[in-house]
This record gives structure tokens, C-alpha cells and sequence, in this order.
């Protein structure tokens, strides 16, 4: 009989090297783009940024409109999609863990989770912009609000079927309505995962530049009027990478830099918080 | 001594009166928050048939107008006012299978590494760095892909492919033009890179499902690590693997900046995979603030319903496959 143990070495040598390799792959895109935003990003940071409008080609101008912006869309389209996200959450683990309306909604709110952020702004834009006559920063915060409501909804149900049955039922034998057992004692519970679902989808919404084309639309003055359309970083970034203007492809850089930090740093927040819970638990 | 037993008889009747008064107070907020709490789901619900409706309604006119030729037709002319979505259709499918042909692959290995090749302690660290390619936007992909990986594209990696597979009869022709550096296999390579945290992280958690019995059973009467995957861990988690695989499908799918920066959105198809480009998203993104208002914006917004139909039918089938993975378990 033949022996088939250098073969099957060989394979096995070759297979895991590639198992290698793609992990290296993997760890050097992340290292060449964080690597480059911050050779490109922090040349360009200085006080400028922070407190000069964005400016035309040949001006001295900052991003404090943008940043603002960014801050007055997302704080917006969370105090919408928050409320929203949390109560259907708790519908689908509490009141209607096990229905058919709840298998439903689950499913809808799974391809909700990943569905195209372009598609959300043009229904946006059919919703609102169009019977408005006009862009408004309001139109993209609800854009951002369709898109961060399916996390909060998903981490929501997650975490309160993580509280255990024993509790709820100690909390009703004291003749506690179902609604202040949910508030009082399993909203408490998973207070920490709640917030890590806040986090994350804060995050996704930050980032997110293509619904907010077609409804928020940019602005290069500075705005706080939500009816009116805003800049804001992804936009601004879209902008002037691909303007002809060294002086904006710099700032384009130094807006990425900023808002990667940004959204990088909520995620690792929400991680990290969420592994103090689980650290706690056990 | 009666006295008493009226005074506790009479003091419960008033505590049970008490306490029905309570409930009975309580009876409306709570009634309130359970509405609230549903209202909430079935906004959720509506959402999703939201889209639908209005995307259909805004792309009714260029239905209507151009019939089934808005699918075959290439051609895009706004001054003329003809609208064809065939080539932002193909761009869409070609750029997402470049993405799936790279991504998958890699995806997979990096979750091979981490389930079994990793030393521990660099498991978590190592598993964090590619979760994180997930978070950084997707604007960030299409800046970085314009002003790093365009000029190495056009510099090294085009013309190594034109020389080399570009004579190779065949699919040669799919290799072949001038090295530009944007193109469909530039906006492939980088949605490749995006997916692959979706797949990695999927199937890291599938493969964790198998039964380390199974696995020490096969390392046992000594099979290879390679063997172990390739007959334990891939068929037992095989339903998983491809429901995360069609999820980062729907993903590259509807991926619209990193790719409207790299593509360099030319509204036609070309043979070549090196040739400029477009696709749906892309297409939107580009033209939809300057489109006028009529047959213009109703052809972008039924590309946009296309794209939502498309993305539904691979998410919904990826959602039913992790569904019947999760009854199994």
C-alpha cells in the first residue's frame, strides 16, 4: 500500500499556510487604511477644523458645520429610532414572545438590519423631501433613524430574553402590572445591553453617507434649523475627496479621520461594555 | 374581643379596596405601554412595506414607459430621455460576484485560522481587528480605495492581469483594455474586503457549533487539520456557512459609496472587468441630486426598487436559512 501520509501533509501544509494568509490579508487592509487616514488625517488637524465653516476652493475653512451637523442629524434620528427600536424590542420579547405577529416582525426587522442604506434614502426622499418641497436635515435624521432602529430593536429582544423567567414572576407576585415588571425590574436588568445596542447603532448612523444624499443634501454655510438642508462628515467627505483642491482633499482626510475615531471608538465602547456584563454575569 | 375581628375583618376589606383602586389606576399606563410597545412593532413592519410602496409608486412612470426594456436596454440618456438599467443591473450582479469569489475564500480561511489554527490568547485580539473592518465606513473604503489603491491598481496589479490571464484565450477577454486603475474589478476587490467580516464572523460562529467530539473523534484516528475542516467542520455547519454567505451578499449588493468612488461609473458594459463601470447604488448616488424631476428620477428610483427586490430575495433567503440552523441546534 502506497503511503499517503506525505500527500496528505503536503495538503494540509498548504491549506492551513492559506488559512494564514487570508488573515493576514484581512489585518493588512485594516492596517493600510487606519495607517493611512492617519498619515493624511492628523496632518490636516488644527483648530481651524474646528471652528471654521467649510469654505470654497482657495479659502482657509474648517469642518464645524459639518461636525455640528453630523452631531444635530444623529442626535435627531436617535431621539426617533431610540423609542422606536427599544418598544418594538420589548414587544417582540415580552407581550409577544411567541406569537405569529412577533415571527414576523423579527424576520421583517432582520433584512430591515441589512438592507441597502440607498434604498432607505429614496424612500426617504419619496416620504418626506418630495411632499416638503425641499431637503431638510429633519428628512435625513428620519433616514438615520430607519437605519438604526432595526439594531436597537434586534439587541433589545436579545438582551430581555437573557432575563431570567424567575424574576418577572417575583416581580408579578407582588402584584406588579406586566408593564411596571417590564420597566422597573427587566429594563433595569439589561439596562448596560440596552445601551451597547444605543452605541452600535449611534455608530452605523454616524457612518452613513448615502441615504443622507437625497435628504439632508450638505450645506456648505453653517445650520442648526433642521428644516433646512445640513452638512455632515460623510457628506463633506464625499465633497471634497473627489474635489480637484488640495486644501479640501486635505480637509476630505481630515473629516475621515474624525469620523472613523468617532465610529470606531463608539463600537469598541459598546464591546467593551458589554464585556463587563458578560464578565459580571459569570 | 369581636371588636377586634371586625377592626382586622373591616382593615383587609379596606386594604383589598385599597389595592383595587391602585390596579385600577395603574390599569391605564399600563394598557398604554402594551399599545405602545405594539404600535412600535408595527411601525416596524410597516417600514419595510413603506419602501416597497413608495419606491414603486416613484419608479411607476419609467415602468410604465419603457416596459421590459428598461431591463434589457443599456442605453442611458437623459438628454433623450431613454432609460435602460441593464448595465447598473449586470454592474451590480459582476461587482458583487468579484466580491463573493474574493471574500468568501478569504472570509472562510480567516475563520478557519480562528477556530483552529489561533494560539488563544490571540484569538479575541485577532477576531476584534477584522470585526473592525466592519465598522469603518463605507465612505472611508471609497477614499482610501481613490487615493491609495486606484494608482497601485493601474501601476502594478492591471497590468500584471493584462499581461498575464489577458492572453489566456477565452477569459483573457475579460482582462483585456487599458489600466485605469477605477473599474469593476477595483470596486469588486473592495466590497471584497467589506464582506469579509460578515463572513468571517458568521461562520466563526457556526463553526463553533460543532461538537468538539466530532472533531476529536477525526483528530483522533489522526486526520489533518485541513481534513478535519474539510469533512467535520464545513459539511455539519455547511446550512450556516451558506446563510452567511448570502447575508454578505446582500450586503455588496446594496454597497453604494466605496464603490461610486472606485468604479468610475460609466453607463454602459464593457467585456473587460478592468473597464470602468457602474452599478445601481452607484448610479443613484451619482446622478439623483441632478436628476430632474419626471422620467429621470422615476428611472433612478425603479433602479432603486430593482436593487430593494434583489436585496430582499437573497436577505430573506439567507434570514430563512440561519432560522432553520437555529430550530436544528
Amino acid at each position: 500500500m502506497a503511503n499517503l501520509y506525505p500527500g496528505r501533509r503536503r495538503r494540509n501544509v498548504i491549506w492551513t499556510g492559506l488559512a494564514y494568509a487570508a488573515t493576514a490579508f484581512g489585518l493588512a487592509w485594516l492596517a493600510l487604511i487606519l495607517g493611512a487616514l492617519l498619515w493624511q488625517g492628523f496632518g490636516g488637524l488644527s483648530l481651524d477644523v474646528f471652528t471654521k465653516v467649510t469654505a470654497p476652493a482657495g479659502m482657509v475653512g474648517g469642518l464645524l458645520n459639518s461636525i455640528v451637523g453630523s452631531v444635530i442629524v444623529t442626535v435627531i434620528g436617535l431621539a426617533i429610532g431610540a423609542p422606536l427600536g427599544i418598544l418594538a424590542g420589548t414587544y417582540l420579547a415580552e407581550y409577544g414572545r411567541y406569537t405569529k405577529l412577533a415571527t414576523v416582525v423579527r424576520f421583517i426587522n432582520d433584512i430591515l438590519l441589512s438592507a441597502p442604506s440607498i434604498v432607505v434614502g429614496l424612500f426617504i426622499y419619496q416620504l418626506l423631501v418630495v411632499p416638503a418641497g425641499h431637503f431638510s436635515a429633519l428628512a435625513g435624521a428620519v433616514a438615520l433613524a430607519v437605519i438604526g432602529a432595526p439594531i436597537m430593536v434586534r439587541t433589545t429582544e436579545d438582551m430581555l430574553n437573557l432575563v431570567p423567567n424567575p424574576l418577572r414572576e417575583a416581580a408579578s407576585a407582588l402584584g406588579m402590572p406586566r408593564s411596571f415588571v417590564i420597566r422597573r425590574v427587566a429594563y433595569r436588568a439589561v439596562r448596560s445591553g440596552i445601551v451597547t445596542g444605543i452605541l452600535l447603532a449611534v455608530a452605523r448612523m454616524t457612518g452613513e453617507t448615502a441615504p443622507l444624499i437625497f435628504t439632508a443634501l450638505g450645506n456648505s454655510l453653517f445650520e442648526v434649523d433642521p428644516t433646512q438642508p445640513m452638512s455632515s462628515l460623510p457628506l463633506i467627505i464625499y465633497e471634497f475627496a473627489r474635489s480637484p483642491y488640495a486644501e479640501q482633499q486635505k480637509l476630505a482626510w481630515t473629516g475621515a479621520l474624525l469620523l472613523t475615531l468617532t465610529v470606531l471608538g463608539l463600537s469598541i465602547l459598546a464591546r467593551a461594555l458589554s464585556a463587563q456584563r458578560g464578565a459580571n454575569q459569570s | 374581643m369581636t371588636a377586634t375581628a371586625i377592626d382586622t375583618l373591616s382593615g383587609a376589606q379596606s386594604a383589598s379596596i385599597d389595592r383595587a383602586a391602585a390596579l385600577k389606576r395603574l390599569r391605564l399606563p399600563d394598557s398604554l405601554f402594551r399599545n405602545l410597545t405594539l404600535f412600535s412593532a408595527l411601525v416596524v413592519l410597516l417600514l419595510l412595506a413603506g419602501v416597497a410602496v413608495a419606491l414603486f409608486i416613484g419608479s411607476w412612470p419609467a415602468f410604465s414607459t419603457f416596459g421590459l426594456n428598461f431591463f434589457i436596454s443599456d442605453r442611458w440618456s437623459p438628454p433623450k430621455q431613454i432609460f435602460g438599467g441593464e448595465a447598473a443591473i449586470v454592474g451590480t450582479l459582476i461587482t458583487s460576484a468579484i466580491a463573493m469569489v474574493i471574500g468568501v475564500p478569504v472570509g472562510l480561511g480567516i475563520a478557519v485560522f480562528l477556530t483552529e489554527l489561533c494560539p488563544t490568547p490571540l484569538r479575541r485580539p485577532i477576531g476584534i481587528a477584522i470585526e473592525l473592518l466592519a465598522g469603518i465606513p463605507s465612505i472611508i473604503y471609497g477614499i482610501w480605495g481613490v487615493y491609495y489603491l486606484r494608482p497601485v491598481m493601474q501601476a502594478y496589479i492591471q497590468p500584471f492581469l493584462i499581461n498575464t490571464i489577458g492572453d489566456v484565450p477565452l477569459i483573457g477577454a475579460l482582462f483585456q483594455g487599458p489600466p485605469l486603475g477605477y473599474g469593476v474589478f477595483t470596486a469588486g476587490l473592495v466590497l471584497a474586503v467589506m464582506i469579509l467580516p460578515f463572513v468571517t464572523a458568521i461562520s466563526r460562529d457556526v463553526f463553533d457549533t460543532v461538537p468538539s467530539v466530532l472533531k476529536e473523534a477525526a483528530y483522533g484516528v489522526g486526520a489533518t487539520t485541513f481534513e478535519v475542516v474539510g469533512n467535520i467542520v464545513i459539511p455539519y455547519t455547511r446550512v450556516g456557512v451558506i446563510g452567511g454567505v448570502m447575508l454578505a451578499l446582500g450586503r455588496a449588493l446594496g454597497e453604494t459609496m466605496a464603490v461610486t468612488f472606485v468604479i468610475g461609473n460609466a453607463s454602459h458594459i464593457s467585456a473587460s472587468i478592468l473597464a470602468q463601470g457602474t452599478t445601481i447604488s452607484a448610479m443613484i448616488a451619482n446622478q439623483f441630486a441632478d436628476a430632474d424631476p419626471g422620467l429621470f428620477t422615476s428611472s433612478l428610483m425603479a433602479l432603486g426598487f430593482i436593487l430593494f427586490i434583489i436585496t430582499f430575495i437573497v436577505l430573506a433567503a439567507a434570514r430563512w436559512m440561519l432560522a432553520e440552523l437555529e430550530l436544528k441546534a
